[in-house]
């Protein structure tokens, strides 16, 4: 007895932690919230058809299989107003329902929105490179490689570019991802409602190291953000030209560094450097 | 609702009795306009690639300070004017007077072949002037939308000699006058695509 | 793989980038698949030598125009390359399932071999094997369907297949000169540029793609023109069976949407080969034109992939129902509708580029409202059985495989459609899912219903039906069982192409998807040994009728295989269901009294060799062999020109030649209608008719 109650508690656990892992279905954030309801809204309301049609995928052809000669054989039966009215209408419905939750949402979660809150929005900007991830925080100053934080409950407008190929920055618990593409500032607006580690990566397959292309996304009280600011200038590891150009080399399954000081215009730079020959300057 | 077939006629048999003869030439003409329906979609997505990177020239030279619109307008006209002298071709194609078909198709070719070599002239020309095709994307785009207009004339040039030997050898048959008829179609449509290209890529881009 | 490679910057006028290093002789699982590839071949080509058959090969097969021959050599090809493409599969599946670390170098394959199998595996299965299948199918059935004794362009439909397997031929040399792409299945550009793929892995993949996708065209205009002049009488638009409706839809497809990856391609191939700036990141270029026109063509392609499996279904369901189509007229519409909206929807590809709302929810709703023809496709096929006399064959068992994944796929659709879902789902496990759910479950599926009930129809005899539904079995098991797990895996937020991850939940759930893996294995292995099987007993599965399936629609109107003239008379159709019409009116196989002489194309060798330089052409542009490129070019204009200087390309068959074969025929019906009438199998008795059904 007390053997299959231990069982049944390792069980649930197994199942609860596993469950946890469902990241997008553990939001930590109001964007990713918004997510996992439509996702979970999306599916019931397409079931109202699907659930018909596989039980009827089953049912009809074992109903009217060839030896259940007691059912009706209509062999030239081949048309029903009443019946096509219904299949048509039926679709029709649910994507207008649909169509009206894709119209509102693509505005209400459009990652070029800012996100409501009485607490100003803080500018990370991201640079994907050959494979890591470089965060530049223009306020403070500071820059770190595939590591970030963030304080809990401020907006965060991420400003994403590439200093190489396609990628898509991407932290699942927070929400919407965004590609990033040399020569082009993207924007995703997140914000996270609730603290801890979460992870970060590139959606968007860039090239051989692009498996280890992951980050942590800290997110943490103001004090902590503060504190970990702190930690950061005093890593006594200037974001220099020569150190540049070190991080520009390809590298793989890097890990987190901190960069005392950056210069605070680099992030367009990078993005000048391609985008300046596109204006023709 | 069914449908029930009434029972069919008595002399019904499910086959036809005596069969029609098949229009093969028919056949490949409408095939050759589904064809051609293809390459408008090829030409129209160069067009595409034109409008969006027809303005990147990334600090090489521009389009309306290299062209000069006469010299262009002569090109334009040599192909015009050849479009009209196929047409005459054709005519004396239905009249079956294989040398004045000759002699018209002949002025084709010169002229076509006239337009290509002008076109050659300014390719060089611009990539001597620093405007190569590798030089920015507005270039890139301006090459390869008049080159691949340039490399179906050149198509027309081959197959226009590889037609009169054709005929040269079997005379004016069904066959040939069938190539005939496609290749008039195919050259008439490259007409209409230059008169696209001029307007967009030369007036729009000098206006 | 490119590391161990030194990269040739300045290729040799005689060899180009072609080194001794170009060989994969240190990788050992290269050389001994090679060798094993090596003595295969020789092993096949010293058979046909000692046998001498290379003779009949050329004249029967290689120079053939007939369609029927022409399709049954595309189905062939494609079941090889899909042994391919599975392996790359189940290579990925293990990978993966065994991955679980932080840091790269877990598993068995390191990300320069992971990322080539990867991206080789959507080119093969799309490209090579789910392109060739669908279009071999439309070449046995569409002309037979329609009552015309071949396509209307013969010599082009040897060129389309042959310029198919010069792209296939491509990408499998590239297992072993060389390397193949590592960008993924569509190389998005700055990736596949020359800056960050330098060596020849892209050309393979641009070369391969764009001479077969050259063939693909020309089979689009054929197709086209096929159905649209060469219909037998009487069989007006609304009376065309389903199936050439959808494939009538797919080719249009295909001659609107293949000219935009003929352009994109070949601005890909300007950018490596001239230095221009259409997608590069800098001077002008722009990588996002690169995404929106592979997309403008990419989305039109997954309907000319499933509209005729649908048309399969529909046949399929209607004959085993013993019942006419539901909804004929609604079908039609609802594939057309389909075919118009499949253009205004590629956007839905990258919702996260970062376009605004207002376009992003445009695109999302236009890909919804896909989803409602789509649906009224379904509830028709549901409502043919309803009220019907169901009868539970292989081709049926696949179609309810159908029914009951499909849903599942079309469902995960629409949330990906929706552009505030995709930014969470786009480019996850999810996707993969979602995108295997419906060209399996809804294409692949379909396929294989159409091969298993058109089968007799080709050869002459049935497939095995008790392998037929082990084989769907397997695959609807292994289906669920590697698909599933990837849709959890998705929600876990876990992306696509990962060559390794550290998160050892996902692993249970890989493993699963691995598990799956290997029962499909199980029912590829099936219907391989369904298909020895059915050919050792083939004189038990004999149709002798030419209707096995007590079918429907025109094309089980003639013998089984057809004559290759296809019909001795042109039939004049009055229902679209034009056998079952016949029949029910007792006017099938009605002898005529007399025939008349019969017009036919000759055999031809312009396709193959043509495509074979198009070959030597491929290769040394992906090597930079000038010469030999140019030289190849030359080689296929001058037997182009040779070819129309060609006379006397056609023939007439003669009326005793029709009637000596129609005799036959007949002889063979009335044998399959006895043993129908008592009741017995085809059995050794038959052994006199071997020939005819062999010599398909």
């Amino acid at each position: 007895m007390v053997n299959l109650a231990k069982t049944l508690v390792v069980v649930s656990l197994t199942v609860l932690l596993s469950a946890c892992d469902f990241k997008l279905f553990d939001p930590k954030g109001p964007i990713a919230e918004g997510q996992m309801d439509l996702l979970i809204i999306s599916a019931l309301v397409m079931l109202i058809v699907v659930i018909p049609v596989t039980i009827m995928g089953v049912w009809f052809p074992i109903r009217y299989r060839k030896n259940n000669t007691k059912q009706e054989y209509k062999p030239d039966w081949e048309h029903s107003n009443v019946i096509e009215a219904i299949v048509w209408t039926i679709p029709i419905l649910i994507i207008i329902a649909l169509g009206i939750i894709t119209y509102t949402t693509s505005y209400s979660m459009d990652p070029r929105k800012p996100i409501e809150s009485d607490k100003e929005p803080m500018v990370v900007q991201v640079v994907a490179m050959d494979w890591k991830w470089l965060f530049i925080y223009p306020e403070h100053e500071i820059a770190t490689v595939n590591e970030m934080a963030i304080p809990v409950d401020r907006p965060i407008e991420f400003l994403v570019t590439s200093d190489t190929v396609m990628n898509s920055f991407f932290i699942p618990r927070l929400g919407s991802q965004i590609y990033a593409m040399s020569g082009m500032e993207n924007r995703v607006h997140l914000m996270a409602s609730e603290e801890g580690t979460y992870e970060g990566l590139s959606a968007n397959y860039s090239g051989f190291g692009f498996s280890g292309m992951r980050f942590k996304a800290i997110a943490t009280s103001e004090v902590g953000f503060d504190e970990w600011v702190k930690k950061v200038k005093s890593s006594a590891n200037p974001l220099d030209e020569a150190t540049l150009k070190q991080l520009r080399v390809k590298s793989r399954d890097v890990k987190p560094i901190h960069y005392s000081s950056v210069n605070p215009l680099l992030f367009s730079e990078i993005i000048e450097q391609y985008a300046g020959a596109l204006d023709g300057q | 609702m069914s449908t029930e077939l009434s029972a069919p006629p008595a002399d019904y048999t499910g086959y036809v009795e005596k069969e029609q003869h098949h229009d093969y030439g028919g056949d490949t003409v409408f095939g050759f306009w589904i064809y051609v329906l293809s390459d408008v979609i090829l030409f129209a997505t160069l067009f595409a690639v034109f409008a969006v990177l027809g303005g990147n020239y990334a600090g090489t030279p521009e389009l309306k300070d290299l062209v000069e619109l006469d010299y262009v307008l002569k090109g334009t006209a040599l192909l015009l004017f050849s479009s009209f002298t196929f047409g005459i071709a054709i005519l004396e194609a239905n009249k079956g007077n294989i040398k004045g078909l000759f002699s018209w198709l002949g002025a084709t070719w010169v002229l076509g072949a006239g337009f290509l070599a002008m076109e050659i002239n300014e390719f060089i020309h611009f990539t001597e002037a620093g405007a190569a095709a590798w030089s920015s994307g507005a270039w890139s785009a301006f090459y390869a939308l008049t080159g691949t207009h340039g490399l179906h004339v050149l198509a027309g040039l081959i197959w226009l000699i590889v037609l009169v030997f054709l005929i040269q050898k079997e005379g004016l048959t069904e066959n040939n006058k069938v190539r005939l008829m496609c290749l008039s179609l195919f050259w008439h449509f490259l007409d209409i695509i230059w008169v696209c290209v001029f307007s967009v890529v030369y007036l729009m881009g000098v206006l | 793989m490119a590391s161990n490679y030194t990269l040739v910057t300045d290729p040799h006028p005689l060899y180009g980038k072609l080194t001794l290093d170009s060989f994969p002789y240190h990788d050992p699982v290269l050389v001994t698949t090679f060798a094993a590839v090596v003595i295969g071949s020789i092993g096949i080509l010293g058979a046909i030598t000692y046998f001498g058959k290379w003779k009949y090969l050329w004249k029967e097969w290689f120079t053939t125009v007939d369609h029927k021959k022409i399709g049954i050599m595309y189905i062939i090809t494609s079941l090889i390359m899909l042994i391919r493409g599975f392996s790359d599969a189940l290579l990925m599946r293990s990978q993966q399932a065994m991955a679980v670390a932080s840091e790269s170098g877990a598993g068995y394959l390191p990300p320069e071999h992971y990322d080539q199998i990867f991206t080789a595996h959507g080119v093969i299965m799309i490209f090579f094997v789910a392109m060739p299948f669908i279009v071999g199918l439309m070449n046995i059935i569409v002309p037979l369907q329609i009552g015309a004794r071949d396509v209307a362009f013969p010599f082009l439909n040897s060129l389309s297949f042959w310029l198919f397997v010069v792209g296939a031929l491509l990408i499998n040399v590239s297992l072993f000169v060389g390397e193949f792409a590592a960008t993924g299945w569509l190389a998005y550009p700055p990736l596949s540029g020359v800056d960050y793929s330098p060596w020849v892995g892209v050309d393979y993949w641009l070369w391969s793609l764009q001479i077969s996708g050259i063939g693909t065209l020309l089979t689009g205009v054929n197709f086209v023109v096929t159905i649209l002049r060469m219909r037998a009488p009487g069989m007006t638009l609304m009376k065309m069976p389903v199936f050439t409706w959808t494939s009538f839809c797919a080719n249009g497809l295909i001659v609107v949407a293949f000219p935009i990856l003929t352009v994109t391609l070949t601005l890909l191939t300007l950018d490596r080969y001239m230095g221009t700036h259409f997608f590069t990141s800098d001077m002008g270029g722009n990588q996002m034109m690169y995404v929106n026109l592979i997309w403008a063509w990419g989305h039109p392609e997954v309907y000319i992939l499933i509209l005729p499996a649908f048309g399969i279904f529909s046949e399929i369901t209607a004959t085993f129902s013993r019942k006419r189509l539901f909804g004929y007229t609604s079908l039609i519409w609802a594939t057309v509708v389909i075919m118009l909206l499949s253009f205004v929807v590629w956007l839905h590809h990258f919702f996260t580029m970062g376009a605004g709302a207002s376009v992003n929810a445009f695109f999302g709703i236009a890909t919804m409202v896909i989803a409602i023809p789509t649906g009224v496709k379904l509830f028709n096929w549901l409502f043919t059985m309803y009220k019907g006399r169901v009868e539970y064959t292989s081709p049926m068992w696949w179609t309810v495989a159908f029914f009951l994944t499909f849903s599942i796929g079309g469902m995960t659709g629409v949330m990906l459609a929706i552009p505030a879902a995709n930014y969470v789902l786009h480019n996850s496990l999810f996707l993969v899912a979602h995108f295997h759910n419906v060209i399996i479950g809804g294409a692949l599926f379909g396929y294989f219903a159409g091969l298993t009930y058109w089968f007799p129809k080709a050869t002459g005899f049935k497939l095995d039906e008790t392998l037929g539904k082990w084989a769907c079995g397997f695959w609807t098991v292994g289906f669920f069982l590697a698909f599933m797990p990837l849709y959890v895996l998705g929600f876990m937020g876990m992306t696509r192409r990962l060559n390794y991850y550290d998160n050892p939940v996902w692993n249970d759930w890989l493993m699963v998807a691995g598990l799956g893996a290997v029962i499909i294995l199980f029912g590829i292995l099936t219907q391989f040994y369904q298909i020895f099987a059915s050919i050792r007993d083939h004189k038990k599965n004999r149709d002798l009728t030419g209707d096995p399936w007590d079918a429907r629609t025109l094309e089980w109107t003639t013998s089984s295989p057809p004559p290759f003239y296809n019909f001795a008379k042109i039939p004049h159709v009055r229902d679209r269901d034009h056998f079952h019409d016949l029949k029910k009116y007792g006017l099938a196989h009605k002898r005529p009294e007399s025939y008349e002489r019969i017009h036919m194309p000759k055999n031809t060798w312009a396709g193959i060799v043509i495509s074979g330089f198009s070959l030597v052409m491929g290769f040394a542009m992906v090597w930079h062999i000038w010469w030999m490129a140019i030289a190849g070019t030359l080689g296929m204009l001058v037997s182009w020109i040779v070819y129309a200087f060609e006379r006397k390309k056609d023939y007439y068959v003669e009326v005793a030649e029709i009637e000596a074969i129609e005799e036959k025929r007949y002889g063979k019906l009335k044998k399959g209608q006895e043993l129908e009438r008592t009741g017995q199998q085809p059995g050794k008795d038959g052994a006199a008719d071997d020939a005819v059904a062999i010599s398909i």
